[in-house]
């Protein structure tokens, strides 16, 4: 579309005096076709998101974060179209692709929102005055008689003009610096719920997701991949597996050991995904297993137990817990012991790829497109601007597909096959070759006074550090993998957080909530058991040893605030009745943490039917200050507690022998319908700044429910999943 | 040769019988809506009609359906237009990656059972895994769809 290009881009932009912002405004009506890559080209000066706005008043709006369930296209998108005073059912949302100038396009660490909001008010507030300024001068009118709403600009005479017919006014104008910001009372969109804009696609199938992309000629491919994590292909026999039906070729895919490098192995090439399958699993390789052949995790975890109960790597000390214990009326102990855990989100890992001379363009569900070009490039030895990484639909993320090694792999297999392919991951693959959360082991112990007033903590834990990932070796907890345990909301004049060696024997990586998991189950069960110790009520408990209102004193700009937490705790207590009549043989646990900057807290209702567990009722408060789409918040709300239900009934990877024992969903199982309970969300109404919304419901649910189950049966369980002590 | 009659039209595939329905749909014919998701009949993703029931594709050798009829989600029933329109409205889907499959399971429960109990409901959709976590919704999405089915 020439008029973008016949538009100085470049001063226009760097009028807008926005480090992160981006506008264009164009005349064409033609929408789509306007992104072509030389159009894209003109917008260097573009980092994060942009805003096209077209003659016919349809507006463009990029998302530059990857949606896997999240709802961000949605809720990136409409925090513009609220400053902007835009029409929602103008926008069209266009994903970006792969690339530095639309700056961090990390979709992890539940960040969208809270580090872009800003930049995206500031985006839509810009575009206004820009339009507002556009309509005064038409109409020969002081602008302060002007406003916007609505996609027009309205005069306080009566007379209105449409968005689209101010494009070619506004096209040559300055850009103001500095631009006037809605009142959050004023907000149209934000806050409320907006209907995702993919909801139809996603409902009657036409959702482009990884695995759905097509090209003309495109094969498929399957790779068997070393049952030992790291392990190398020594050989390999392809005559049978070449005279299967559909099967075109088998090569070996290169071992690239990197974080996000290819795992290696053999690649079978087929006219269909049935075919590439079929041969995959026919084929024999020999292998040359490496050192983790000898990871029996099993025998792992009996390890790191031994290592947490001695004397580890201090961390944090607060007073002296030394001290303490030789003083202490009562101590108590207790070890908690988690396994690994598969993302399986509902998508396997798969790439398309089409690498053609220094060329290559993908198509991925990827959360880490930038990274993705980067190993592309690479692998190809080839400038990353002539990688093109195509962000399509993801089936569900969860951290898995922020590593992009089947990227690298497609690309390797494209090139040398010297045509477009597709490799897919079997369920099994993803199961058995994944970045695993971490198994930890965690010793705690707690010293209570004469008036069950806690007087001493100590926390020491063992897990396989994500850094090893990034730097083979590494044994021990990195001081933010420590930070869940260290922040500690509670008052207690001696606390110490140790950490302890473990090596990694699979590749660890970062699952939604990550090292949260571990901590707030350590966390929020020791805390039940203390209370019990105290004969004391869990939530008078808590909310004493949460102490007076305070801010976390640190030098991190997001800080807990121990008012918001009890006011949380409190919430999802009395809306789950605690303290009033349950049915009989229910009953209620308690969690409360702050993560991703959020601060949440859960009620679960159980009961015990014939020795198993059912949860009727979970009820979820949240402050994650403004809320952009409360629909979103919700529905993040109720995933995150399926999800950390599934891995509180059923997630357990182990190993023997190096290899992944689980292979589908049959041994690694979610929870399904029935097991699904009620889920009560409470948003605390805040106007601070957002904070995560994806991850920090996951990390209470687990610790909650078996502080249910303490209450319920008498029984404590230090070790998850509840399935393998019979209870589901 | 093998005829299928997908969605009312008529298709025919020169493939191995025992490659099962799902790949040929997403393969061969090429609609992508249906997917993939564990392979073994364990986890709903791959779910079509067949006579008006919900099977799993994966598990199905695409001889053994010649001269059904097979309806995907991209196509057109009563039930599953009535469905998807509730999807919309109570915006179930997150990821939306299970929910072809959560449609057609859904479709055929509705096929068959008219009125179906909160127990029929689960008793149904046991068969589909969403890793997101909308069950609630799916379950409101139902129970919504059948009240204005029977509002008429
Ligand atoms: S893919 Fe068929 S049931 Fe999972
Ligand atoms: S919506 Fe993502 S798996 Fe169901």
């Amino acid at each position: 579309m020439g008029s973008i290009k016949n538009i100085s881009r470049r001063g226009f932009i760097k009028g807008i005096g926005l480090a992160s912002g981006g506008l264009v405004i164009a005349s064409s009506t033609s929408l789509l076709s306007s992104f072509t890559t030389t159009d894209i080209e003109v917008l260097e000066f573009n980092p994060n998101l942009f805003v096209q706005l077209n003659s016919d008043g349809s507006l463009i709006l990029v998302a530059s974060r990857s949606e896997m369930g999240q709802g961000i296209r949605t809720s990136l998108t409409s925090v513009i179209a609220d400053e902007m005073e835009a029409n929602w059912d103008k926008v069209i949302i266009k994903q970006a692709t792969g690339d530095t100038k639309y700056g961090n396009q990390n979709t992890d660490g539940s960040r969208s929102i809270r580090t872009l909001y800003q930049k995206m008010r500031q985006m839509g507030a810009t575009v206004k005055s820009v339009l507002i300024t556009a309509a005064a001068k038409s109409w020969n009118v002081p602008e302060s008689e002007c406003k916007a709403e609505n996609h027009f600009i309205l005069h306080s005479s009566g007379k209105k003009i449409a968005f689209g017919d101010l494009v070619e006014i506004a096209k040559g104008l300055e850009v103001p610096k500095k631009v006037k910001l809605k009142s959050p009372k004023d907000f149209k969109y934000i806050g409320k719920t907006l209907p995702s804009k993919d909801v139809e696609n996603l409902s009657n199938g036409s959702a482009i997701f990884g695995l759905d992309k097509r090209l003309p000629n495109m094969k498929f491919a399957a790779i068997k991949r070393c049952p030992v994590a790291l392990g190398a292909v020594k050989s390999f026999d392809k005559t049978e597996i070449l005279k299967i039906n559909g099967v075109i070729d088998v090569i070996e895919v290169p071992s690239i050991i990197r974080p996000f490098g290819s795992l290696g192995g053999v690649a079978v090439i087929a006219t269909n995904t049935w075919a590439a399958f079929k041969g995959r699993d026919a084929l024999k390789v020999e292998w040359d297993y490496g050192k983790n052949k000898s990871y029996n995790s099993e025998n792992f975890m009996n390890n790191i137990t031994e290592n947490i109960h001695k004397t580890g790597h201090v961390e944090k000390s607060i007073g002296s817990v030394d001290d303490a214990f030789k003083k202490t009326n009562k101590a108590i102990e207790a070890t908690y012991q988690l396994p690994h855990l598969a993302h399986t989100p509902m998508e396997v890992p798969n790439a398309v790829a089409y690498a053609k001379g220094d060329t290559c363009e993908i198509w991925a569900p990827i959360q880490a497109p930038q990274a993705a070009r980067r190993e592309v490039a690479k692998l190809l030895n080839t400038d990353q601007a002539n990688v093109t990484i195509n962000v399509t639909f993801l089936g569900g993320g969860f951290g898995r597909k922020s590593k992009p090694d089947y990227i690298v792999e497609a690309a390797a297999v494209s090139k040398a096959i010297n045509g477009p392919v597709q490799v897919v991951w079997s369920r099994e693959d993803d199961i058995q070759h994944s970045y695993y959360h971490t198994v930890s082991a965690q010793y705690m112990k707690g010293g209570l006074d004469k008036n069950g007033n806690v007087n001493s903590w100590l926390h020491r834990f063992a897990l396989p550090t994500i850094g090893s990932t990034f730097k083979p070796g590494s044994n021990l907890p990195q001081p933010w993998e420590a930070k869940s345990a260290t922040d500690l909301p509670y008052d207690i004049p001696n606390m110490q957080v140790e950490t302890c060696k473990a090596d990694a024997h699979v590749r660890i990586g970062w699952l939604r909530s990550v090292i949260n998991i571990p901590h707030s189950f350590a966390i929020n069960s020791f805390a039940d058991e203390l209370a019990h110790e105290a004969g004391m009520d869990a939530l008078e408990f808590r909310l004493n040893l949460i102490g007076d209102d305070r801010i976390q004193q640190t030098k991190d700009k997001y800080k807990y605030d121990t008012a918001k937490l009890k006011n949380v705790l409190k919430t999802a207590a009395k809306n789950a009745g605690w303290g009033k009549k349950l049915p009989k043989g229910h009953a209620i646990g308690l969690a409360v943490h702050y993560s991703f900057y959020s601060h949440v807290a859960a009620a679960v209702e159980v009961s015990i039917i014939d020795g198993k567990v059912k949860v009727h009722h979970v009820h979820m408060a949240i402050d994650c200050g403004t809320t952009i789409n409360k629909d979103t918040v919700i529905a993040q709300m109720q995933g995150s507690v399926i999800f950390g239900m599934s891995l509180a009934f059923y997630g357990k990877i182990t190993a023997k022998d190096g290899a992944i024992e689980q292979s589908n969903f049959h041994d690694y199982q979610m929870i399904r319908m029935p097991n699904a309970p009620e889920i009560h969300v409470d948003i605390i109404k805040s106007n601070n700044k957002p904070t995560g919304v994806g991850e920090p419901g996951v990390p209470v649910i687990a610790p909650a429910l078996v502080n249910a189950i303490f209450k319920a049966t008498g029984k404590r369980y230090r070790s998850l999943p509840l399935s393998d002590h019979g209870l589901v | 040769m093998i005829t299928l009659k997908i969605n009312g039209k008529e298709h025919t595939v020169d493939t191995d019988p025992t490659m099962p329905l799902l790949w040929v749909i997403r393969d061969i014919i090429g609609f992508t809506g249906t997917k993939y998701g564990c392979g073994k009949g364990l986890c709903g993703a791959c779910m079509v009609l067949m006579d008006g029931n919900a099977i799993n594709s994966c598990q199905m050798p695409v001889s053994v359906v010649q001269g059904k009829e097979l309806i995907t989600i991209e196509g057109e029933t009563e039930n599953l237009q009535l469905l998807q329109k509730s999807w919309a409205e109570l915006n179930v889907p997150q990821c939306g990656f299970c929910q072809s499959g959560q449609l057609i399971t859904a479709t055929a429960l509705l096929n068959n059972n008219p009125n179906p109990s909160e127990t029929d409901i689960d008793n149904n959709m046991i068969r589909n895994i969403c890793r997101c976590g909308t069950y609630p919704r799916i379950k409101s999405a139902i129970n919504h769809s059948v009240e204005l089915k029977n509002k008429g």
